[in-house]
C-alpha cells in the first residue's frame, strides 16, 4: 500500500516495505521509518486520547520530545507507553494508541537485557555536526573516544534538513564522518545509544537499543556504564511550543518535526499548511516542505518585521494564530488579522531550547539567555564541555567550529596533545542547524534581532483553557494561572500544583514554556524564576533494562558447600542463609518436616548424625600479637588459650551488644583459627581488619579469610566416637586421651584432617575439618559406615536450643548483651578492656529488669509456641496498648524432652524461673513457665559420651 | 557510582569499597575513665559537616585497606586523598 | 481519568516576616507545618514562623514515596506512629483539604526464616499495641497483591509477610499544602527563601535565629530541618548523633491498576505502591556514604530494577520516567530524636531517617505539645537525645533498615 502521503526515499534510508497494524488497521511502512512517520505516511493523523480531557492527540514531535503520540506495543511482546516518534518500525508490529495510561502484559517476558562498563578519555553525547566535529578533533589527538547518539543514523538533525557540508548533503557528511570514527581502533560509535544519565565523577549511564527483532540471546537492551575522563555535551535543542487556542489538536506540529518528516522520511505531515513562527528557522521549513510538496498557506510571523524573508508564501507579519478550526484534526487556522484559512496542518516554532538536561543532571548552573529566550549552560562541576545548539550555538556553521573545539580542549584536559585543527567544514548554514534552527531569532553571531521579541510563549486570550503547555497531562495556562493565583510562586510547587512536565517529556516541551508563563502570571523575571531539577532519565528505560542479567538466579550469587551436590541428591531440603544454600532437613518419603526433625533428633542424641557446618565462617588470624589481638576483641580471654585448645568466645561492638560468637582454635602460638556464624563471615573479617589498621597497627597481625578452604563436618552423638575410631584409627579419641575443646590433626578415612571435639547439641561430638576438596569423600566415608544420619539446620537449631545455646540473630536482636544471655561466664573480668566492655557500665545495660534469655515449658505440652510470640503477666489482656515483657525467640518440639519448649528474651527473666506467664495469641492467652534456658542436659552429662 | 581515590590502587569504583564514617575518631585509650556522656559521645556523635568531610573508605574488593580522604558532602568533589 | 480534586482557589500567602515570634519552625516541611498548626489549633499559640530555605515543603515532604504504616517493633515506636496513623485518618477533614489519603494496606515481606520470626513477632508487638496486624502466608500474600511471583523457584522465595490493612499512601504534596493552608490561616507566617544562617544563643537560651531576610528574634525555635538538621544544630552549638544520606526513589509512567496494596521487602529490597493516577511509585535504597546532595549513584537504582523483578516480573516492560533523591539523617538506632536540647527553649526534631513522611501529623502533634508545655508529650518523651547517654536505645534497625 503506498500512500500519498510518501515521498520517495532518499539514498541510505531504508526502503523495504514493512507491515504493521495499529488499531486494528494493516498499514505498510518502510524499513527507516518510526512509528510516527509510519502513521503519517499512511495518513493517519489521529493516534491517541488526551489522558485527562480525552481529547483527540496528532503527532507533534519527531523524537523523544513528543508529548501526544503515546501508544501501546502489542505484539511482538506488550509494552506500555511509547512514544511512536521513538519506535523505530519492524516488521509485525502491532501498536494502538492510548488514552493516558498503559498496560503491562503479565506473560514471561522473554527478551533478554544486560550491561557492559566502557572506559574512554572522551565522551561525546551526541552525533550532530557539533558532536560529530567534537569526536572527530578528540579522536586526532589519540584519546579513546565514545561517541554516542540516540538515533539510528549519524547526524543529528542534518538529515532532518536539506543543509549541506562540504558541498555534499549534510546526512551523507555525517554518515562518512561517523564511518570514518567507527574504523579508527580507539573510536567506538554507539549508535541507538540514548545517554540518560550523568552522575558523579564522570559516570554516565546509556541505554543501547539493538532491536526488539534481534536474535536469540541477544540483548534487546543494553545498558553502557561509561566512565569517561572528558565528557562533551552536544545533545542538540527542542524547539518550543507557543501555547494558543486548541494547540493541541492533531494536525498543529512543531515545524521542526514536520521537516524532519519531509526530509528524513520522505512523509509528508499534511498537504496544506500554515507556519506560525516568532523566528526565522521556520521559514527554512516552510521552504523544505514546499519543495517536498506541501502548499504552504501563510506564514504568521508574531515579528513585526521578520528577519526572514520568504516569497513561497503570504507573511502575515505582526500577526499570531488565535485558534483552529475542525472537530477533531486541524482543517483551519484562526489568525488575528480574523482571518480563517484553510489548512490541515499548523506548524508552529516558538524559539528553541538548549537540550541542558545531562548538563543539569551533572550539577551544572544555567543562566537565562535573553537572545535566545531560554536556558542555557553557565558554569559546569563536572569535567565536560558543551558545544553547539546545547549551548545557544545554532548555525551549522557555528556548531561544526563549536564542536571541533569543544572536541580539542576535551582531549586536552584529559592529557591530551590536540592535533592541527581541520580546516572548518564548508556549511551551507541555509536555513538549518544542528537542531534545524539556525536563525531561529538569533543571527550567526547570537545577536537577536533588532526590535523583535525572540522569545515568545504565549498568545493572549480570554479564555486559557484550551492553550495546552503540557499535552500530556493536559495541562492549559488557565492551570498554570489557576496555580500562582492560589499563592504559588515555585515553578517547583506549580509543577505539582497542575503536573505539568511530569510525564514522558519531562518538561522537554512545557519545562521551559511553564516558567515563561508563570513568569508572565506573577509578573517575576524568568531568570530568577529558572526551570525545575533535572533527572535521570532523560528518556524514558525500562525497568527490565536496568535490571540487565541481575534476574532471576543471577539475582543474588548462590554460595554451596563442596557436599551441596550430595544433599541435593539425598532429598534435602535448603535454607537461605544469607547468599548461602544450606541443606535444613533431609525428609524421608512420607515424612514431613515435623517428622523428618524429630527422627533426625533422635538420631544425634541417640546414635549419631553428621551435619555439613561447612558454611561457618573461618578466619586464619596469625602474628606475634594474634593473641593480644583477639584478647582486645572478644569478651573473653584468649591469650591463655593452650596450643591444641578451643574456647568458645563472643564478641561485641562497642555499644555492648553481642555482635558474633564461635570458636577460636589455637593452632601455635602465633596462630589461631576463628569461626564466626554463618551470616557474619566477612563482616567478622572486615571488624578485625578494621581495627587492625585504623586503631591498633602496632599490632603485627594478619587475618585471612579460609571459609571456602575447608569443609566442614560436625559428627554429634553418643556413637560418633565409635564411626571417628573405626574411621581414624590413628588418634586415641577416649575422653582423657582427646578431651572437650581440644583438636588433633589426624587421617579420617584416609584424609587428612583437623578434627576439633566441640559439640553445639551437647553431645560428644567431633568437628570434622578437611580440604574442601575432600569434603565429599569425607562424608561419603562417614555414610558409609551406615551408622550416620545426615541431619540439617533444622536439627542443629533444636539440638542447641534444648541446651540454651543462643543463636546470634535469632535469639539476640543487636539489643542484647552477653549478660542479657546468661554469659556472665564468658565476659572477662580480669581483662584490662575490650571491645564493649564500657557499654556495659551504662545505666540502661545496667538495668537489672533487661529481657534475658530463659526457657518456656507451655502448660501444654504438645502446644508450640510460634517464634515471635510475645509475653504478658496476666492471663486477661488489659486495653491496648499492653507493654510486652518479651518475645519467643525459638520454639521447638523436641524429641529429647518429649515435649514443647521455647526460649524468650524476657524482662527479668532470670528473676522470674518457675513463674507463669501468657502468650496472647488470639482468643485464650497461652500459659507457660519460665525455667532456665538450659532444659536438657544441665549437668553436660553427655558431652563426653 | 563515586570514583574513589584509593591510595594505593588508584581511582576504582565506588562498588569495590565500603564507607568507614568520619576520620581520625581515636577510639579512647582508657575508656573505663569516660563518663556516660563521653562513652556516649564515642559511640554515636559523628561530624556531619555539609561541606569537606574527612572520610574513611575501606577498599573491600581490591587492596583491603583503609584510608582517609576529604570530599565535599554538598558537591561529591574530591578535595584530597 | 481527570479524578483529582479541584483544589482552593487560595493555598497561602508569602508575607514579609515580622521582627520577631514567639516561636520560629525552622524548616518548613511536612513535619514544620504540621507542628504549626498543631501549635495553633491545639495550644492557640499562633505568633509562629515557619521558615524554609527553598520553597515549601520542598525537601523530603516532595521526595517520599508516600507510604503511611504503623506496624513498627518496638512500642515507644508503634505509640508515635500509630498515633500518627489514627491523625490520618481524619486529617482530610481536619484540615478541611484533599489529602488523597487511600487505605490500601501493606505488605512487608519475609524471604527467609529469619525474616520469617521477625515479622511474625512484629505482628505480636502490633496487636498488643492496639495496631491491626496479621500474619500472611505466601498464598495469601497472592489474594491481597496477585502480582506478587510468590513462586518457591525464586533466588529469595516469598515465605508470607506481615499485612496491616489500614496502612495506605497519600498524596505528600496535598499533605504539605493542606497544613499549610490551615496553618496561615489561623495566622501563622509562613516564610519561603528564608534559609537560616545562624541561630543566636546567650546565656544557654535561644534568643535569635540570623536568616537570609534579617535577624529574627524568638522565643522558642524548633528545628524541623530533616536532611540537614546537624546543620542546623550546629549553630546553636548542639551536635546531633546523626548521619546525612542520600535516599533515592523513582515513579514510572501512568499503568492500568495492577497493584492494589503497598509491598515492602527488606531482604529483596522494594517497596512500591501504584499512585493514584496510576504511575508506580518505587523508593530505592540509601547511599552508604554521607552527603546533602539530593541525588544518588545509579547502580542503587539498577539494583532496587532488579529487585522489583524479582517480586514483580510484571513490571519488566514498565519504565523510569524521573528518578529523584532526598537527603535523610539517620541516628544510630534508626528511630528520632524529638525533644529538648541542652540549650533552652530549642528544641530538635530530626533522625526520622527514611520515616518521616509516614509520621507527620503525630509528629507534627507532639512536637507542638513539647513545644508549648516545655516537656515532651508521653508519646516522644523515649525519643529524647539522652537515650545516647544512657543506651536505652530504640533499635528499629531490623524493622526499619529499609521500611519507609
Amino acid at each position: 500500500m503506498t500512500s500519498h502521503h510518501r515521498r520517495h526515499r532518499r539514498p541510505g534510508f531504508g526502503g523495504e516495505p514493512l507491515r504493521f497494524r495499529f488499531d486494528g488497521q494493516d498499514y505498510e511502512g518502510l524499513r527507516g521509518d518510526t512509528l510516527a512517520s509510519a502513521l503519517l505516511a499512511n495518513g493517519v493523523r489521529t493516534v491517541a486520547t488526551s489522558a485527562a480531557l480525552g481529547r483527540p492527540r496528532g503527532i507533534y514531535a519527531s523524537w523523544t520530545e513528543e508529548p501526544n503520540a503515546i501508544v501501546q506495543i502489542e505484539h511482538p511482546f506488550p509494552e506500555p507507553m511509547l512514544q511512536a516518534t521513538t519506535v523505530e518500525l519492524y516488521d509485525g508490529l502491532v501498536a494502538t494508541g492510548l488514552t493516558g495510561r498503559g498496560r503491562l502484559s503479565d506473560r514471561p517476558d522473554p527478551a533478554r537485557h544486560d550491561a557492559v562498563h566502557a572506559h574512554c578519555d572522551v565522551l561525546v553525547v551526541g552525533a550532530g555536526p557539533a558532536g560529530l566535529a567534537a569526536a572527530r578533533a578528540a579522536a586526532g589527538s589519540g584519546a579513546r573516544v565514545i561517541l554516542a547518539d540516540d538515533r539510528p543514523i549519524a547526524g543529528g538533525s542534518l538529515p532532518d534538513t536539506a543543509e549541506t557540508v562540504d558541498g555534499v548533503p549534510g546526512a551523507a557528511w555525517a554518515s562518512a564522518v561517523a564511518a570514518d570514527l567507527a574504523g579508527r581502533p580507539d573510536v567506538r560509535v554507539l549508535s541507538r545509544t540514548s545517554v540518560f544519565g550523568y552522575y558523579d565523577d564522570n559516570y554516565l549511564v546509556a541505554v543501547e537499543r539493538r532491536g526488539e527483532w534481534g536474535g536469540q540471546g541477544r540483548a534487546r537492551e543494553r545498558v553502557w556504564r561509561i566512565r569517561a575522563g572528558r565528557v562533551v555535551l552536544a545533545t542538540g535543542a527542542h524547539e518550543r511550543p507557543i501555547a494558543f487556542a486548541d494547540n493541541d489538536r492533531p494536525g498543529v506540529m512543531l515545524a521542526g518535526a514536520a521537516r524532519a518528516y519531509a526530509n528524513r522520511y520522505g512523509v509528508l505531515p499534511g498537504r496544506r499548511a500554515v507556519v506560525f513562527t516568532a523566528g526565522d528557522s521556520a521559514y527554512a521549513a516552510a521552504r523544505d516542505l514546499a519543495s517536498a510538496g506541501v502548499e504552504i498557506a501563510a506564514i504568521v510571523d508574531v515579528r513585526q518585521a521578520p528577519g526572514a524573508r520568504w516569497d513561497g508564501a503570504e507573511i502575515l507579519s505582526g500577526h499570531v494564530v488565535t485558534g483552529v478550526g475542525g472537530d477533531g484534526a486541524v482543517s483551519s487556522v484562526s489568525v488575528s488579522d480574523g482571518r480563517e484559512i484553510q489548512a490541515d496542518l499548523l506548524l508552529v516554532s516558538g524559539g528553541w531550547n538548549p537540550v541542558v538536561h545531562l548538563f543539569g543532571q551533572a550539577g551544572g548552573e544555567l543562566r537565562y539567555d535573553e537572545g535566545i529566550g531560554s536556558f542555557v549552560p553557565r558554569s559546569a562541576r563536572q569535567a565536560l564541555e558543551v558545544a553547539g545548539a546545547a549551548r545557544g550555538v545554532f548555525s551549522l556553521s557555528g556548531c561544526l567550529e563549536d564542536g571541533a573545539a569543544a572536541g580539542a580542549r576535551a582531549a586536552e584536559a584529559a592529557g591530551f596533545r590536540a592535533p592541527p585543527r581541520h580546516p572548518a567544514p564548508r556549511a551551507s548554514d541555509d536555513g538549518a542547524s544542528d537542531n534545524g534552527a539556525s536563525d531561529n531569532g538569533a543571527s550567526d553571531n547570537g545577536a537577536p534581532d533588532a526590535d523583535e521579541p525572540v522569545a515568545f510563549w504565549l498568545v493572549p486570550s480570554g479564555d486559557y483553557r484550551s492553550h495546552f503547555v503540557d499535552l500530556q497531562r493536559d495541562v492549559t495556562v488557565a492551570d498554570v494561572v489557576r496555580a500562582t493565583g492560589a499563592g504559588l510562586r515555585s515553578v517547583e510547587h506549580v509543577k505539582r500544583y497542575t503536573t505539568a512536565g511530569t510525564a514522558h517529556d519531562q518538561g522537554k516541551l512545557s519545562g521551559v514554556l511553564t516558567s515563561a508563563i508563570v513568569a508572565h502570571a506573577i509578573g517575576a523575571d524568568i531568570a530568577q524564576l529558572g526551570t525545575t531539577t533535572f533527572r535521570a532519565p532523560y528518556m524514558p528505560v525500562s525497568f527490565a533494562t536496568l535490571a540487565g542479567r541481575d534476574r532471576g538466579a543471577l539475582h543474588d550469587p548462590v554460595r554451596v558447600t563442596s557436599l551441596h551436590d550430595w544433599h541435593v541428591a539425598h532429598g534435602a531440603l535448603f535454607e537461605n542463609v544469607g547468599q548461602w544454600k544450606r541443606p535444613w532437613y533431609y525428609p524421608r518419603p512420607g515424612e514431613d518436616m515435623e517428622a523428618a526433625v524429630l527422627r533426625e533428633c533422635r538420631a544425634v542424641r541417640q546414635s549419631v548424625g553428621a551435619m555439613d557446618a561447612s558454611t561457618l565462617g573461618k578466619i586464619d588470624v596469625q602474628g606475634p600479637d594474634a593473641a593480644e589481638f583477639l584478647d582486645r576483641l572478644y569478651t573473653n580471654m584468649m591469650s591463655t588459650l593452650k596450643v591444641g585448645a578451643i574456647r568458645y568466645g563472643v564478641m561485641c561492638r562497642a555499644d555492648g551488644m553481642v555482635f558474633d560468637d564461635g570458636t577460636v582454635i589455637r593452632l601455635a602460638d602465633d596462630r589461631f583459627l576463628v569461626t564466626t556464624t554463618t551470616g557474619n563471615a566477612a563482616a567478622v573479617l572486615d571488624w578485625m581488619e578494621e581495627w587492625l589498621q585504623t586503631e591498633w597497627p602496632s599490632l603485627r597481625v594478619y587475618c585471612t579469610s579460609v571459609t571456602e578452604h575447608w569443609a566442614t563436618v560436625a559428627l554429634a552423638g553418643p556413637g560418633s566416637r565409635d564411626v571417628l575410631a573405626g574411621l581414624a584409627p590413628g588418634p586415641a579419641v577416649d575422653a582423657a586421651s582427646f578431651p572437650f575443646m581440644t583438636w588433633r590433626d589426624a587421617e579420617v578415612a584416609g584424609i587428612a584432617a583437623r578434627v576439633c571435639r566441640i559439640s553445639f547439641s551437647g553431645e560428644l561430638a567431633y568437628e570434622i575439618n578437611v580440604n574442601a576438596w575432600d569434603g565429599l569423600a569425607l562424608w561419603e566415608a562417614l555414610h558409609a559406615t551406615g551408622a550416620v544420619t545426615p541431619y540439617g539446620t533444622e536439627t542443629m537449631h533444636v539440638l542447641r536450643a534444648e541446651k540454651g545455646y543462643p543463636i546470634v540473630g535469632q535469639d539476640t536482636d543487636g539489643t542484647v548483651t552477653p549478660a542479657d544471655l546468661g554469659m556472665d561466664w564468658v565476659v572477662s573480668k580480669k581483662k584490662a578492656g575490650f571491645i564493649g566492655k564500657r557499654s556495659f557500665a551504662r545505666s540502661d545495660t545496667a538495668r537489672p529488669d533487661r529481657r534475658h534469655l530463659v526457657g518456656l515449658l507451655p502448660a501444654d505440652p504438645d502446644f508450640l509456641l510460634p517464634e515471635g510470640a510475645h509475653l504478658v503477666e496476666s492471663s486477661t489482656l488489659p486495653e491496648p496498648p499492653v507493654p510486652t515483657l518479651g518475645h519467643v525467640t525459638s520454639s521447638y518440639r523436641s524429641a529429647a524432652l518429649g515435649r514443647t519448649f521455647a526460649l524468650a528474651l524476657v524482662s527479668g527473666g532470670r528473676e522470674r524461673v518457675g513463674e507463669r506467664l501468657y502468650v496472647p495469641l488470639g482468643g485464650e492467652p497461652v500459659p507457660v513457665t519460665v525455667t532456665h534456658h538450659v532444659l536438657y542436659d544441665p549437668e553436660g552429662a553427655r558431652r563426653d559420651g | 557510582m563515586l570514583l574513589i581515590p584509593c591510595p594505593w590502587c588508584g581511582p576504582r569504583d565506588e562498588a569495590e569499597f565500603r564507607y568507614g564514617g568520619q576520620a581520625h575518631v581515636a577510639y579512647p585509650e582508657d575508656p573505663a575513665a569516660l563518663s556516660d556522656e563521653e562513652w556516649a559521645r564515642y559511640l554515636f556523635f559523628r561530624d556531619n559537616p555539609k561541606g569537606r568531610f574527612a572520610e574513611r573508605w575501606n577498599h573491600t574488593a581490591g587492596c583491603r585497606r583503609w584510608f582517609n580522604v576529604v570530599r565535599d558532602t554538598a558537591t561529591n568533589e574530591w578535595v584530597s586523598a | 481519568m481527570r479524578d483529582f480534586p479541584e483544589h482552593p482557589d487560595w493555598l497561602w500567602s508569602s508575607p514579609q516576616p515580622k521582627r520577631s515570634y514567639d516561636v520560629v519552625i525552622v524548616g518548613g516541611g511536612g513535619h514544620g507545618l504540621a507542628t504549626a498548626y498543631y501549635l495553633a489549633k491545639n495550644h492557640g499559640i499562633t505568633d509562629v514562623a515557619v521558615l524554609e530555605r527553598g520553597w515549601l515543603a520542598g525537601g523530603n515532604m516532595a521526595r517520599n514515596t508516600t507510604i503511611i504504616r504503623s506496624n513498627y517493633l518496638w512500642d515507644e515506636s508503634a505509640g508515635i506512629y500509630e498515633h500518627a496513623l489514627k491523625l490520618w485518618e481524619g486529617l482530610e477533614e481536619d484540615l478541611g483539604y484533599p489529602i488523597l489519603f487511600s487505605r490500601r494496606g501493606v505488605l512487608n515481606l519475609a524471604h527467609s526464616l529469619q525474616d520469617v520470626r521477625e515479622s511474625v513477632r512484629r505482628v505480636h508487638a502490633n496487636r498488643l499495641n492496639g495496631i491491626d496486624a496479621e500474619w500472611l502466608g505466601p498464598e495469601e500474600v497472592k489474594e491481597v497483591c496477585p502480582i506478587v511471583n510468590v513462586s518457591p523457584g525464586v533466588r529469595y522465595p516469598v515465605l508470607g509477610a506481615t499485612y496491616q490493612p489500614r496502612a495506605g499512601i497519600a498524596k505528600h504534596d496535598y499533605v504539605a499544602w493542606g497544613y499549610a493552608r490551615a496553618a496561615a490561616a489561623m495566622g501563622v507566617h509562613l516564610v519561603e527563601n528564608c534559609e537560616v544562617t545562624g541561630i543566636e544563643v546567650t546565656g544557654g537560651r535561644v534568643r535569635a535565629v540570623e536568616t537570609a531576610q534579617g535577624r529574627i528574634a524568638a522565643g522558642t525555635v524548633a528545628l524541623c530541618a530533616a536532611g540537614h538538621s546537624s546543620v542546623v544544630g550546629a549553630m546553636a552549638g548542639v551536635k546531633l548523633p546523626l548521619q546525612s544520606h542520600p535516599l533515592q526513589a523513582l515513579v514510572s509512567e501512568l499503568l492500568e491498576p495492577v497493584h492494589p496494596t503497598v509491598v515492602m521487602s527488606n531482604a529483596v529490597h522494594v517497596y512500591v505502591s501504584q499512585a493514584h493516577k496510576g504511575e508506580l511509585v518505587m523508593g530505592a535504597g540509601i547511599d552508604a556514604y554521607n552527603s546533602y546532595r539530593q541525588r544518588g549513584a545509579f547502580h542503587i537504582i539498577e539494583r532496587q530494577m532488579s529487585a522489583a523483578l524479582e517480586l514483580f516480573p510484571i513490571f519488566a516492560r514498565a519504565h523510569v520516567l524521573r528518578t529523584w533523591g532526598g537527603v535523610v539523617d539517620v541516628s544510630p538506632d534508626a528511630s528520632p530524636i524529638v525533644g529538648p536540647t541542652p540549650v533552652e527553649n530549642l528544641y530538635v526534631n530530626c533522625g526520622w531517617g527514611t520515616g518521616g513522611f509516614k509520621a507527620t501529623p503525630g509528629v507534627g502533634w507532639c512536637y507542638a505539645h513539647t513545644i508549648a508545655h516545655g516537656e515532651p508529650h508521653p508519646l516522644n518523651a523515649p525519643f529524647s537525645l539522652e537515650r545516647f547517654t544512657t543506651g536505652a536505645l530504640v533499635d528499629e534497625h531490623g524493622a526499619a533498615a529499609v521500611a519507609h
